[in-house]
């Protein structure tokens, strides 16, 4: 960073500290000294370890966010949570419908939303969580796996719902109903594995195997580039 | 936002992105001309960073003694064990297993479920979270030869000329040919491959391929795969227990050489465990963290070589550790996101990397290691990189032509994560080009093993980015995510069938640890450099200095 560096003051679980400007919390935690094992994770917003509640100063309300992702402003009140202690079923996938028997058996407690929307103001990917919530409830297995498909389980709307509900976990479901079940299948696919299984690229793939490297490379630059 | 200064190079970008348009409605992906095989290696020897005097050293302990390997990874080989194993009574472990499967990114977890499967009991040991991986970062794509104008023989060859011809053929067959059967396989669990209306997969090149193959979930592939797998884990507790927060800091040899087991040790309550196993599949991921040559990485805060250094340590031998892979685009702006990833699935969409007078200056889609090169000859040799606030130097990824060229919303639908990565930073990619260099991204070389997953040692196996051997040199793209599937498998299946046979164990021994450590000592390597190092240290120095108890390179605790 630039020769002067400016620095800000944030309370990582109610004590000061200072940090560098621009800071997000997981940078701002470790130059204050924290050596972290929770609360962090792929530090580029795909894990959702690093789910953090934070308050700006001035600001009475209590807000969400990933600590790898989340900028330090001055005066801001933050902690890191470590674990969230949701309930998560048993289930053999193979077993399933895709349909509303399955989310009643399996996530009754989906049927208690109260359209509250606290679970998709609390998500840091902008989810629409509510909506895919109430697409569950209706049965709506497709709509919910689309809405619900950029969620990284970091646990924040589980953790603000008063419904108790464990919205991420009904989402992998429902994600995993559809990819089995709802997605059309691709007939390319089905003929592709019957030919490997009856080997019908064995011979040529073992030729390869023991072709020198000279030759190898020749079929390689000369081979048609067919890109769609 | 980007600063003016930055700007005024952006409006170059835009006043030739028309004709650069045109280009590829015309062309196609063939928008620049590829290079032939003695231009690449004049780019790759002139501006690799593998390439530079001091990237690779002489590894002075161990199998490969004598080799020459990447500096950083001989200086993390040439350690001590953490702890002087007497301590530990082998004789009565604290668990038993048919299968010990170690690291619980995307291949640990498809070895554990098919050894499962297979009937055996595994144990699953991880250092931070099930599915805290690389696996769970990986964007683009998994490749796999299923469309009508590809075979898997052309994905043998795409695979080789990407690592240079020095690929184990073995391996790249085993690859190429379990390809359709790796999605089938996840599409039967439950992930949702991105499809055309009519059920076929979407499929898009990538660099180094001559047929679009790559199979993805928007751009979050890697979790679209990595989480399913996760949740079948969780739905199997009668064949798989779990252990999270416990790293695996040392294999345990029986006095016939083969693996039979493994110290764990559980990072918050500190306790040290002994774990017997029939066999152990090492699944451990790569060495980003290590930050070779000062790189940013796209990698896992996990990344750190742990199975690297105990399967070393134990015996087994390792292939292409000279070899380090830098992903051409890595973010260098803004600074808060350095080094983060920006998935190849923009170019393989139509995004053209230009320099800063908006000009191309290379074909896009060239396999990794010589794309990465070109972008750096293009900022080192020939000046035409753009310069950050803070010193760094970029390239352009003009990602606004992947709406004008997919039409209208493809970003917003087809590249979300990246889409959101940007705009968390007031940077719209749709209509503004984002600045990147390259990154360290993955780790080529490993762990030899044959085509079932096995090392020269009876009982050891090992998964996913810790084998060395399957991509050569370099890996192209959405390959790793085919090979955690179809070696995760393998080794499962055979590390499960090995258990079911019965494993007649001998004594169990952990000499192999201190005839190494004795080596070590001879060159006279302070007692303070130990491995794994589990966590890396971004701690600085000024408070480091306050911390008494760190006592050496590496992780605190």
């Amino acid at each position: 960073m630039s020769e002067e560096q400016k620095m800000v003051k944030a309370f990582i679980m109610g004590e000061a500290y200072d940090v560098p400007e621009g800071s997000t919390i997981i940078m701002a935690m470790e130059y204050a000294g924290f050596q972290m094992k929770r609360g962090v994770g792929c530090r580029e917003g795909f894990c959702g370890a690093c789910a953090t509640v934070y308050r700006e100063k001035g600001d009475y309300k209590l807000k969400g966010g990933l600590a790898c992702q989340t900028v330090v402003t001055d005066g801001m009140t933050l902690a890191q949570i470590p674990f969230v202690p949701a309930e998560k079923p048993i289930y053999d996938i193979k077993e399933l419908t895709p349909d509303i028997d399955t989310i009643k058996t399996l996530f009754p407690t989906i049927f208690r939303c109260v359209a509250c929307n606290t679970c998709t103001k609390a998500c840091p990917q902008e989810i629409k969580v509510m909506d895919y919530v109430q697409a569950l409830k209706r049965g709506d297995i497709g709509r919910a796996a689309d809405l619900s498909f950029d969620c990284i389980r970091c646990g924040l709307c589980a953790l603000r719902c008063p419904s108790e509900i464990v919205q991420y976990n009904a989402a992998t479901l429902a994600q995993r109903l559809y990819g089995r079940y709802l997605n059309k299948k691709s007939p390319e696919l089905e003929e592709r594995i019957v030919e490997v299984e009856n080997g019908k690229y064995e011979k040529e793939l073992d030729e390869l195997v023991e072709m020198p490297r000279e030759e190898q490379s020749k079929r390689y630059y000369a081979r048609e580039i067919k890109l769609k | 936002m980007y600063p003016d200064y930055m700007m005024k190079s952006i409006q170059m970008v835009e006043k030739t992105r028309p004709k650069r348009l045109e280009l590829a409605k015309k062309q196609g992906k063939q928008v620049f001309p590829a290079m032939s095989e003695s231009e690449r290696q004049a780019v790759l020897d002139n501006f690799h960073p593998d390439f530079k005097k001091d990237a690779r050293r002489e590894v002075r302990v161990g199998v490969n003694k004598g080799e020459s390997l990447t500096t950083e990874v001989a200086d993390l080989l040439e350690s001590y064990s953490r702890v002087d194993p007497v301590i530990f009574d082998l004789n009565n472990p604290d668990h038993e297993t048919d299968v010990l499967v170690i690291g619980a990114g995307s291949a640990g977890m498809a070895a554990a479920i098919t050894a499962g499967i297979n009937g055996s009991n595994v144990l699953l040991a991880t250092k931070l979270r099930l599915g805290d991986s690389n696996s769970m970062m990986a964007q683009g794509g998994i490749q796999a030869a299923d469309q009508k104008d590809d075979s898997p023989v052309l994905h043998y060859l795409d695979v080789m000329g990407g690592g240079h011809f020095e690929n184990k053929p073995d391996l790249v067959k085993a690859l190429v040919n379990d390809g359709p059967i790796a999605i089938k396989w996840l599409e039967e669990l439950g992930v949702m491959f991105d499809k055309n209306e009519d059920g076929s997969m979407m499929v898009k090149p990538g660099g180094g391929t001559c047929r679009s193959r790559m199979h993805s979930t928007r751009d979050y592939t890697g979790a679209g795969i990595c989480r399913v797998l996760r949740d079948e884990v969780y739905n199997m507790p009668d064949k798989i227990k779990y252990l999270e927060f416990t790293s695996i800091i040392e294999l345990i040899l029986d006095e016939k050489g083969q693996a039979v087991g493994a110290i764990g040790y559980h990072l918050e309550t500190k306790q040290y465990m002994v774990i017997k196993a029939s066999s152990i599949i090492i699944a451990t991921g790569g060495f980003g963290r290590l930050h070779v040559r000062g790189f940013e990485t796209t990698n896992h805060y996990g990344a750190t070589a742990d199975g690297l250094v105990i399967a070393y340590r134990a015996g087994a031998n390792l292939m292409f550790m000279d070899s380090v892979q830098y992903h051409p685009t890595g973010a260098v702006f803004p600074e808060q996101i350095l080094g983060f990833l920006c998935t190849e699935k923009i170019r393989s969409m139509g995004a053209q990397p230009v320099n800063h007078d908006g000009d191309l200056f290379v074909y896009p889609l060239e396999p990794r290691d010589i794309e990465a090169a070109a972008f750096i000859r293009e900022c080192a040799e020939r000046g035409k990189g753009v310069k950050t606030p803070t010193g760094k130097v970029g390239i352009w990824l003009d990602s606004p032509l992947i709406d004008l060229i997919n039409g209208e919303g493809a970003t917003q639908k087809y590249l979300p994560a990246m889409l959101r990565q940007y705009k968390r930073f007031d940077i719209d990619v749709i209509k503004y080009p984002m600045l990147v260099y390259p990154t360290l991204h993955y780790q080529n070389g490993g762990v030899e093993v044959d085509d079932k997953g096995e090392t020269k040692i009876p009982g050891l196996y090992v998964a996913g980015e810790a084998v060395g051997g399957i991509h050569g040199r370099n890996r192209l793209m959405g390959n790793s995510q085919l090979d955690l599937i179809v070696f995760g498998r393998r080794s499962g299946y055979w590390a499960s069938e090995r258990a079911k046979k019965g494993v007649q164990f001998g004594k169990l021994t952990m000499q192999h640890v201190y005839d190494y450590e004795k080596k070590v000592a001879k060159l006279k390597i302070p007692r303070k450099k130990i491995a794994p190092i589990i966590l890396p240290d971004y701690i600085p120095d000024h408070v480091k200095i306050k911390q008494k108890t760190t006592e050496y390179f590496g992780t605190l605790f």
